[in-house]
Formats: C-alpha cells, sequence, structure tokens
C-alpha cells in the first residue's frame, strides 16, 4: 500500500536506494526532459507557480529564492542542501535520503540547472555519518551513469555534488551558521543582509534548501506547477511529510496533503490512531520544538502555514510533538529550554545569557522553589530574547516559553502554589537523572 | 557548544598521518576550493584513526591544511561530537530531548547508570563504554533512542538496551 501522495509514493519499493530501481520508477526523467528543452529561467518560474514553500521551517517560497541569485554575477555559484534535521521532533529527512537518495541528487541537479550553479554540497548533522554513506553511494552511482559530471546526460552542463558532514551542532541548521560550518568555522550565524543568494558560501551566489524542498523539484517540472497544486490549499499548496512524536499508537513520518486538520492526524487511523491507551492529548507542538504549543481545544487546526499561524504558532519543520494529560508541562518546557541553552552557539547576549536564566527558574519552578514573580520573569526574559538575537535561535528558545505561558499558565501557577506538579508521570525519573 | 574541553598533555607535532589514510585526506581536500573547510572531515578521520582527538591530533590537522593551531582548537571545540579526551570502545549516546523523555529515556539512563556503575562522561574502568546524555538525534518518532558509536537504535526499554549492551564487546 502507498504511503502517501507524492515523496511517500513508492518509498517502500525494495530497491528504491539504487539508480535502476529508481529510474524504472521514472526517475531522472524529469533531468532529461529539463536539460534537453528548458531554460533555467523557465525552470524557476515553474516551480514559482507551484506554490512550493521551504519545507526546512521557515516556509519561504522556493522559487522565490532561486530567483534572487543575480545572474551575471563573475563569481561560481553555490547549491547547498540542508540535510542538518536539528529541530527537535523532525526526522523526515533521515527517512526521505534513506529510502530514496536518488531524488534529493536529481533535485539538487535540478536546483543547480535552475540557479546557474555546476557545484553543490550536502552538509548533514554529524550524528548523520550512516545516512551520508547512502549519499555517497548514490552520488557515485549517479557519476558513473554521466548524470553528475562534466557533462551531464552528455550536455554542455556539468555538475558537480558532495556531501559534508558536520559534528554535532543544532545553530548549523541555521542557513548562515551552516555555511561557515562548510566553510571551516565554527559553526556561528552571520549577519544579513547579504543574504545567501548574493553572499553566501565563499562570498558567493548560494542558495540553500532542505532536503524535502529539493525532492519535490523533480516531480514538479516532470509534471507542472498546476499538478503539483492538486495538493493543499492556495497559499499552502502541496504535501509535507510530518513527523510525528510522543506517546501516541503509532508515531512517525506521515505524508499529507497541505491544510488537513491536526486532529485527523492524531486521531485518524490512517495516521497516528489516537493516544497510547489511558492518555489524552494535553497539548501539541506543530512544527518542531521552536514553535509555540496548541491545546487540545485547538486540534481542529489544519496544517497548513497559513492556518497554523492563524492559531498564533507554526507550521515550521513540520515536527509534531504530542503531550499527553499525564506530563507536566512546566517539566515538558524545562526540558526543551535545556535543549537550547546546550544549543546557543554563544555568539550573543540575549540567548546566551537568556536560555541560561530560563532553565535556572524553569528547574526552581519545577523543584517547587518558584514564586508568582518567577512566572513573570520568565515571559519577561523570553520578550527580551524575542526579535533581539542575532539569528533566529534565540527566537527559537523564546517562542515555546510565551506559548507554554499562553495557554497553560494556570498550571504554572499551581506548581508555584503547591509547591508541585498537578501531573507527571516522569517526575521521579526526570528529578533523578537531570537535577 | 562543547563546554568543558579537558585536554590532556601531549606533545604537539607528535603524530603522522598513517598511511591507510593519505588517500582519504587529500580526497578529502580536493572537494573545496579552499583548504579550510576540510577542517570538519580532517578532525573525523583523525577521530576515526586515534578514537579520539589527542592535542598533536588537531596540531596535524592544523599542519595539513597551513592553518593555526588555535583555530582548529577553536572548531574542534565547538561541535559536541568530537572528543577531547579518550572514549571507551563504545560511546552510549541517549538521547534525552522532550520526544524521546516523554517515551520514557530518563528511565532508561537511569538504568545504564546503575548497570554500567557510571554517570554521565564517564567511561567503565575497563574502557568498554563511555556514557552520555545527548541532544535530539532526530530520532523523535523512534523514542527513546540511542546512538551506539555510528549507529542508531530505537524504541528502547531496559530488556533491549541490556540485550544490545552484550553484543557490544
Amino acid at each position: 500500500m502507498s504511503r502517501g501522495p507524492l515523496l511517500f509514493k513508492d518509498i517502500d519499493t525494495p530497491g528504491l536506494a539504487g539508480l535502476e530501481t529508481y529510474r524504472g520508477l521514472g526517475g531522472y526523467e524529469a533531468l532529461a526532459a529539463t536539460l534537453g528543452g528548458r531554460s533555467p529561467g523557465e525552470c524557476i518560474e515553474i516551480v514559482k507557480a507551484s506554490g512550493l514553500r521551504g519545507r526546512g521551517g521557515a516556509g519561504f517560497p522556493a522559487g522565490l529564492k532561486w530567483s534572487f541569485v543575480p545572474k551575471n554575477s563573475p563569481r561560481p555559484k553555490y547549491i547547498v542542501c540542508n540535510a542538518d534535521e536539528s529541530e527537535p521532533g523532525t526526522f523526515k529527512d533521515r527517512e526521505l535520503m534513506v529510502l530514496n537518495p536518488h531524488l534529493l541528487v536529481e533535485g539538487m541537479i535540478l536546483a543547480g540547472y535552475a540557479i546557474g550553479s555546476n557545484q553543490g554540497y550536502i552538509y548533514f548533522r554529524g550524528e548523520f555519518a550512516y545516512v551520508q554513506k547512502i549519499m555517497d553511494r548514490a552520488i557515485a552511482e549517479a557519476r558513473s551513469a554521466g548524470l553528475l559530471g562534466e557533462s551531464v546526460l552528455g550536455t554542455p552542463f556539468q555538475f558537480q555534488l558532495h556531501t559534508h558532514l558536520g559534528a554535532g551542532a543544532y545553530i548549523c541548521g541555521e542557513e548562515t551558521a551552516l555555511l561557515s560550518s562548510l566553510e571551516g568555522f565554527r559553526g556561528q550565524p552571520r549577519l544579513k543582509p547579504p543574504f545567501p543568494a548574493v553572499e553566501g558560501l565563499y562570498a558567493s551566489p548560494t542558495v540553500v534548501n532542505n532536503v524535502e524542498t529539493l525532492m519535490n523539484v523533480p516531480h514538479i517540472l516532470k509534471h507542472g506547477a498546476q499538478w503539483y497544486r492538486q495538493w493543499g490549499t492556495e497559499k499552502s499548496a502541496g504535501t509535507k511529510v510530518l513527523s510525528v512524536s510522543g506517546p501516541v499508537k503509532r508515531p512517525g513520518n506521515y505524508e499529507i496533503p497541505l491544510g488537513l486538520p491536526l486532529r485527523t492526524l492524531i486521531e485518524s487511523p490512517e495516521y497516528c490512531g489516537g493516544m497510547r491507551d489511558g492518555l489524552e492529548v494535553k497539548g501539541v507542538i506543530p512544527g518542531g520544538s521552536s514553535v509555540p504549543v496548541l491545546p487540545a481545544s485547538l486540534l481542529d487546526t489544519g496544517l497548513d502555514y497559513e492556518s497554523m499561524n492563524a492559531a498564533g504558532t507554526f507550521l515550521g519543520s513540520g515536527g509534531v510533538i504530542v503531550i499527553d494529560d499525564q506530563t507536566c508541562m512546566v517539566d515538558a518546557l524545562w526540558n526543551l529550554l535545556r535543549f537550547y541553552a546546550h544549543e546557543s552557539c554563544g555568539k550573543c547576549t540575549p540567548c546566551r545569557e537568556g536560555t541560561y536564566w530560563m532553565v535556572q527558574i524553569l528547574e526552581r519552578i519545577e523543584q517547587g522553589g518558584g514564586t508568582e514573580r518567577d512566572i513573570d520573569l520568565l515571559g519577561d526574559i523570553a520578550d527580551n530574547i524575542l526579535g533581539k538575537s542575532f539569528c533566529a535561535l534565540g527566537d527559537a528558545a523564546a517562542m515555546p516559553v510565551q506559548g507554554m505561558l499562553k495557554h497553560f499558565r494556570a498550571e504554572f501557577e499551581y506548581h508555584v502554589k503547591h509547591k508541585r506538579c498537578l501531573v507527571n508521570r516522569r517526575r521521579q525519573s526526570v528529578l533523578e537523572v537531570v537535577a | 557548544m562543547n563546554h568543558a574541553p579537558i585536554m590532556p598533555l601531549e606533545a604537539p607535532g607528535t603524530r603522522e598521518w598513517p598511511e591507510h589514510v593519505l588517500a582519504e585526506v587529500a580526497g578529502a581536500i580536493s572537494r573545496y576550493p579552499v583548504k579550510r573547510s576540510a577542517v570538519l572531515p580532517l578532525l573525523w578521520i583523525a577521530q576515526r584513526t586515534w578514537g579520539w582527538l589527542p592535542p598533536a591530533a588537531l596540531s596535524l590537522v592544523a599542519r595539513t591544511l597551513e592553518l593555526d593551531e588555535p583555530f582548529v582548537f577553536g572548531v574542534a571545540t565547538f561541535y559536541t561530537m568530537f572528543n577531547l579526551k579518550p572514549v571507551g570502545r563504545h560511546h552510549l549516546q541517549v538521547c534525552m530531548t522532550l520526544s524521546c523523555s516523554l517515551m520514557g529515556a530518563d528511565r532508561l539512563f537511569k538504568h545504564l547508570e546503575h548497570r554500567l556503575g557510571i554517570g554521565h562522561g564517564e567511561t567503565t574502568p575497563d574502557g568498554r563504554f563511555t556514557l552520555r546524555r545527548v541532544e535530539c538525534l532526530a530520532a523523535c518518532g523512534g523514542g527513546p533512542c540511542m546512538q551506539v558509536d555510528l549507529d542508531y537504535h530505537e524504541n528502547l526499554d531496559e530488556a533491549k538496551v541490556d540485550a544490545l549492551l552484550e553484543t557490544l564487546e
């Protein structure tokens, strides 16, 4: 049975990671057709018309991003794939690359052709060494078959593709930090503007796209923009792979048409099949740990960029973390803030200091020593990080705090008043290990 | 950030690339228009070669890429996966971030501490295991997850971890 409408349609085909099987299912046909009769400018227009938006988290229109690359730059241009997949709750790119590596190779070549780049890099998080091996094998196969190299499919277009392994740093999922890391520096973010499209890798025009974004490109160029719009909504076209984690019956990756209600994803037997026995949904973090939580009362919100924004949160990377009614929200937030404090790169003060102090305050509340003033202070620190740090990591640490205080403030107040959790099935083990 | 590097004393300049990795080192450098970009690939090769990154290995990477030693030291200390002190033959890294924690990662980590008699960042006296808490491994749907050396192990519980440890020499 097919697991999804587009990227997941054939993904369980045995041997799909091999070139022959991939080609047997129509792979590299989009590349042949494009190199055979379409200009780079036409490719950009088709991707623009498809409505494809960046699937890594920011949701920026992909075709528009491509069009920012200056056409007459004397410098070489680069296409870089962000395969850092560092946002907690997100694990889709790993499965997509392991099962269908050639789709990413084809997407990279096509993106390179569209923006006039002859050199691509795929940047993996350090833990993905085994995924890198799978991609390297696919790249070697493609090179032997004349799909990469001096003359792609016998045309004058040349394209080289290499992989690059990070070494453990959440911040390298941020595109300018990723480029710093790829250049051999500490992975710290750079000021924008200049944006990477103008001055990116080695100060040359560079496009950084997420794995899933690039994997949509061959399908769009093969079937056309209107065909792609058969899924999703007017402003959120296409499909999205969502990673669902937490105590649901069947966690995992699900490809959905954009706009599907969050409740359907969690409760339908076609997807997660509901919560594990004895548990109810308390809240859902819908787009990776960096976005504000939604309470169970908002489960009917559609999973698309606009509906999520209207509900006060973001679709983000599509990392859906389901939190159950037996979990303490103070404890859950404390866990997430430990992550951000650990991963803050240390470059700027609001994020570096703010994440540290928020962890201290949350620990104090969780351990029963918090006061009403601590809750206000927590919100105050979050307000002072949001929009005031160098890159999005600061915002990413502030937004979960704001979301929790907006929807679950009563639980924080209970904690302060009664000096214990309202509920917490994990309390003993958490305190023994972490505190 | 890798907050607390501990650097044992070792004279810099005393290590060379072994013969069998020379082609790999050259290959890594050839992939980039700027030599400095090969710093992470070379640090990885060095860590695979010696199991960790002694100061002389950092110095070797610096020499190979014509970089200053403090620059390479700065890069190596930024990333959490570079071992700046020796680790055991098997590196057990338990994800503790929310999705895994909701599925029992804390309990699993406590179990490992008891069973191995070591805490976070410590190595068993026989040099067999190093245990660490780590942040999100991008395996949230298979939580709790533990990375053992390069391999992911998902949907773990105490019994599965015990069986897994038996297979690691």
